[in-house]
């Protein structure tokens, strides 16, 4: 357990950010348009920059991409690493919760329902990429599917 | 002060998380301590390559990494010379304050103009292969063995004869002690093998893990927060404003003025200065400025497209009076709008300022463009500043030129000696004060003769210029040559395609009152938009096939001829494009040159019943003469279409009682997923010269767009952004 001092009208976000210094999570808007905010709460993909502390309860399990994994080994995680799909960075840990959520709740998902459920802004324009990681882990997880033939520090080509 | 013991107010609740069961995981980057690094012995072998005793290579990067893949590619030049293991490489950012302390040895930090490898390429692969001439002739000292005997490869340096080997690590130390060698011969191109590889980015892992550290991530010791709100007219001031009912809230430390025209509340937290700032009351002198409008400013840009002070930037033979004479004559007038950045990570910089010392972090796409800014802002001599290099969360030019921020946070800062405060902007304030991609119109006429040969073109551009606002001091006689780009007789830079009879393209300057900046693609984007889609225009009033029509007009430039063809090629331009769930698909193409590469693209897209636009697929060709990292490129050119479709399907920034009206991107849409065509790219590297990669291809998206939705509907959209316009078929 850890303890913050937060008043309680606080959103979520800045809690995490200022209060637990968990950096990961975003502001990029402040009103729940963009997305790099998302977390997880029970399990679905909640965008935390205006939801007040007031409104979560102690029995809430709140997942931010920093417990995601134990060691960036989430199926997403090791699909975005497999094709390089971040470019600045900024917003990818809350495109990358709302697909975790996204594919546990729809584990080969259509193009329509990625498209209704990842609605996240990626300024630098990473969404083909984006789509095809997601299509990969649906597909079982190799991304060679995807063809990029990226060649990797280890020696391989994915 | 920030380091008393917060005082608890006992009427609140205490707010408890649960970070059990990989819950809310605690084990996050402590910046500034416990760097792994620094317990092992560094050498640096050069000022580009610094050597671990564990073989561990450390490549120093000059330019900032906001996406682009920079990092990557620049050390990918240097290891290909150094002859390392690239499964060791790791980078690192010297200093602003160590490059002016150096003499500049890292060269140009500014990272703009899709620049950072093809202006550096040169001096970072002789870097590398200075390192490499070191590091071996350090192991041929110490076996007394010629160095013409030993091979190196991966790392480890071997002499054949003798059987023994070592490895960079080993001898690093030795080899920093070494002179630096000046005579560099580089490998030819044949030989190389890290350049023009799929290597995958260096910097991936973290930032899908949350412990990549972007600038508005930084927490200092005893840091504070503020946020600050600038007048929203430009040019306008702060009256007063009353801080009496905020300053008892609990966080709040401090409420200042920053210059004349800023307010900033500084507090324990961020949200705290945030909500501050929200609750009081400010008073403002919108200046000269506080009924400029859109409006108006358009009357004034109509008016210049006929005006007689315009400047020449291309002119063959006499094309007005050709066009006069002509047996027929065709007019489009063109607009583009101001448009923000909309960077994902807004404006910030963290400052500590003491009389002796500034210091600054921040993300920035020019380290010494920033540093300047903190000397000026804090009257402290640049060496005694220095700026500490972040990640940037995007920059596509908002981070350049121009260090607003910078400057706020130092005056900020200088208000409370000795404390660092982090100045973060709300997204609102960031959209009010951004440096927008400028705002022209284009009046373009065609002189026709009786066969329907376009003999004569003329391309009046009316509006605003960037550097008139960013850098005035280098607009000589009235002339911004930037305004020209892609419309360039010559220069290898931003060269026009065609070659017509006779030729004039001018422009009247006209500057608003709004802030111009350097935007991703700059004055490419425009020009392209105005030059293809006015081609095409030419090839329906004519009968002509587009491809054809543009084809026959570039016989002499090749280079832009090729990448047209190859695109017309893949789609198979001459057929029909086959339907699409049951749609029509209709094409339409681009093609222009810009920051040293050729592009080309084509779209494909349908138009619903009720006038929506499907784009289905892109179609994107790419010369930039050598291709340092194929995937990255392929990255670069689908955010690149992700951007100028953005742009073009809703990029406004409009002005109403002097301030900009869109507050956030429920006003300021930009492009998601569902949105995003499928690109295909064709990396077409010809050699023989080194183009950029980071913008080009946006300024292609827009016309090859606009061209498939002529010939989808027979609608000409003439005025940017195409939201809000028709598009049922006529």
């Amino acid at each position: 357990m850890r303890e913050i001092d937060a008043d309680l009208d606080t959103p979520l976000l800045w809690a995490l950010r200022e209060h637990l210094d968990l950096t990961g999570t975003k502001y990029g808007c402040g009103i729940k348009a963009c997305g790099a905010c998302t977390v997880h709460i029970d399990g679905q993909a909640v965008r935390s920059c205006l939801l007040p502390l007031s409104s979560i309860t102690a029995d809430q399990e709140i997942i931010t991409i920093e417990g995601l994994s134990d060691s960036t080994n989430h199926a997403v995680q090791k699909a975005w690493i497999a094709l390089d799909v971040p470019q600045c960075g900024y917003c990818q840990s809350g495109v990358i919760m709302a697909v975790a959520a996204l594919l546990k709740a729809h584990p080969n998902p259509t193009d329509q329902e990625i498209d209704q459920a990842i609605t996240n802004i990626c300024r630098c324009g990473t969404y083909n990429r984006i789509r095809a990681a997601i299509k990969v882990i649906a597909q079982g997880g190799d991304p060679k599917i995807a063809g990029l033939s990226i060649q990797h520090a280890d020696g391989s080509i994915v | 002060m920030s380091t008393q013991p917060e005082i608890v107010n006992p009427s609140r609740r205490r707010f408890l998380v649960n970070a059990a069961a990989g819950g809310l995981t605690l084990a996050f980057y402590i910046p500034f301590t416990n760097d792994a690094r620094a317990e092992r012995r560094n050498s640096e072998v050069n000022a580009w390559v610094v050597v671990s005793e564990d073989d561990t290579v450390t490549i120093r990067i000059a330019r900032s990494e906001m996406g682009q893949g920079t990092l990557t590619g620049l050390a990918q030049l240097v290891a290909e010379e150094l002859e390392c293991d690239w499964s060791k490489v790791i980078t690192e950012y010297p200093t602003p304050g160590q490059n002016l302390a150096r003499q500049r040895i890292w060269g140009n930090f500014s990272t703009g103009g899709s620049r950072g490898i093809r202006e550096s390429q040169d001096y970072v692969r002789r870097g590398g292969a200075a390192a490499r001439l070191m590091l071996m002739t350090a192991a041929s000292k110490a076996w007394e063995v010629p160095a013409s005997e030993l091979a190196v490869s991966k790392g480890v340096i071997t002499h054949e004869q003798s059987g023994r080997a070592t490895t960079f690590g080993k001898v690093a130390f030795a080899a920093s002690k070494l002179p630096v060698p000046k005579d560099i011969a580089l490998k030819d191109r044949k030989d190389w093998k890290v350049i023009g590889k799929r290597l995958a980015r260096l910097d991936t892992v973290d930032k899908v893990n949350g412990k990549q550290r972007f600038g508005v991530d930084i927490k200092l010791p005893g840091m504070l927060n503020a946020a600050i709100k600038d007048c929203p007219v430009f040019g306008g001031k702060v009256l007063s404003f009353d801080d009496g009912p905020i300053k008892e809230r609990k966080g709040v430390r401090k409420v200042v003025t920053v210059g004349d025209s800023a307010v900033a509340v500084i507090a324990d937290t961020w949200w705290q200065a945030k909500t501050a700032l929200d609750a009081m009351s400010i008073e403002w002198d919108f200046g000269a400025h506080a009924s400029a409008s859109s409006a108006a400013f358009e009357k004034t840009l109509d008016n210049a497209l006929f005006a007689q002070d315009a400047i020449i930037g291309n002119k063959q033979g006499n094309a007005l009076g050709r066009i006069a004479a002509s047996a027929k004559q065709l007019e489009a007038v063109y607009s583009y709008p101001h448009q923000h950045h909309a960077t994902m990570e807004p404006m910030n910089a963290i400052a500590r300022y003491t009389p002796e010392r500034c210091e600054v972090w921040t993300p920035t796409q020019n380290g010494e463009a920033a540093l300047a800014a903190v000397a000026e802002a804090s009257g402290l001599p640049a060496s005694r500043c220095e700026v500490y290099k972040m990640h940037l969360g995007g920059g596509f030019g908002r981070r350049g030129a121009i260090h607003d921020w910078v400057r706020q946070a130092v005056k900020i800062a200088q208000q409370l000696p000795g404390v660092p405060v982090k100045l973060l902007w709300s997204r609102e304030e960031d959209m009010l004060h951004g440096r927008f991609h400028p705002i022209t119109k284009c009046r373009l006429t065609a002189g026709l003769d009786d066969k329907g040969n376009l003999t004569a073109l003329h391309m009046r551009i009316a509006g605003q210029s960037i550097l008139a606002g960013v850098a005035p001091q280098n607009i000589r006689e009235g002339r911004d040559p930037v305004v020209f780009q892609g419309l360039n007789a010559g220069g290898g830079e931003a060269m026009i395609g065609y070659s017509f009879p006779h030729l004039l393209i001018d422009h009247a300057m006209r500057n608003p009152h709004v802030p111009p900046g350097f935007w991703r693609g700059v004055n490419l984007n425009q020009n392209a938009i105005y030059l293809e889609c006015f081609i095409d225009e030419v090839a329906a009033a004519t009968g002509r096939d587009p491809l054809n029509l543009r084809l026959g007009l570039m016989e002499k430039h090749p280079q832009h001829r090729a990448v047209l063809q190859a695109v017309a090629d893949r789609v198979r331009w001459t057929q029909e494009a086959p339907d699409v769930n049951g749609m029509k698909v209709f094409r339409g193409l681009s093609q222009t040159h810009g920051f040293g590469s050729y592009v080309a693209a084509c779209a494909e897209v349908s138009i619903t019943e009720g006038g929506d636009l499907l784009i289905h697929r892109i179609v994107a060709a790419i010369d930039c003469g050598h291709a340092v990292n194929p995937q990255q490129i392929e990255a670069q050119i689908e955010g690149s279409f992700a951007f100028g479709l953005s742009a073009a399907l809703f990029g406004e920034c409009t002005v109403k009682d002097g301030q900009i009206e869109q507050s956030n991107f429920h006003t300021y849409p930009v492009l998601k997923i569902h949105q995003m065509p499928k690109v295909e790219s064709i990396i077409m590297p010809s050699g023989g010269f080194w183009g950029g990669v980071g913008e080009p291809t946006i300024a292609v998206a827009a016309p090859a767009v606009l061209n498939a939705i002529y010939a989808a509907t027979g609608i000409r959209i003439r005025r940017l952004p195409i939201a809000g316009q028709s598009l049922k078929r006529i």
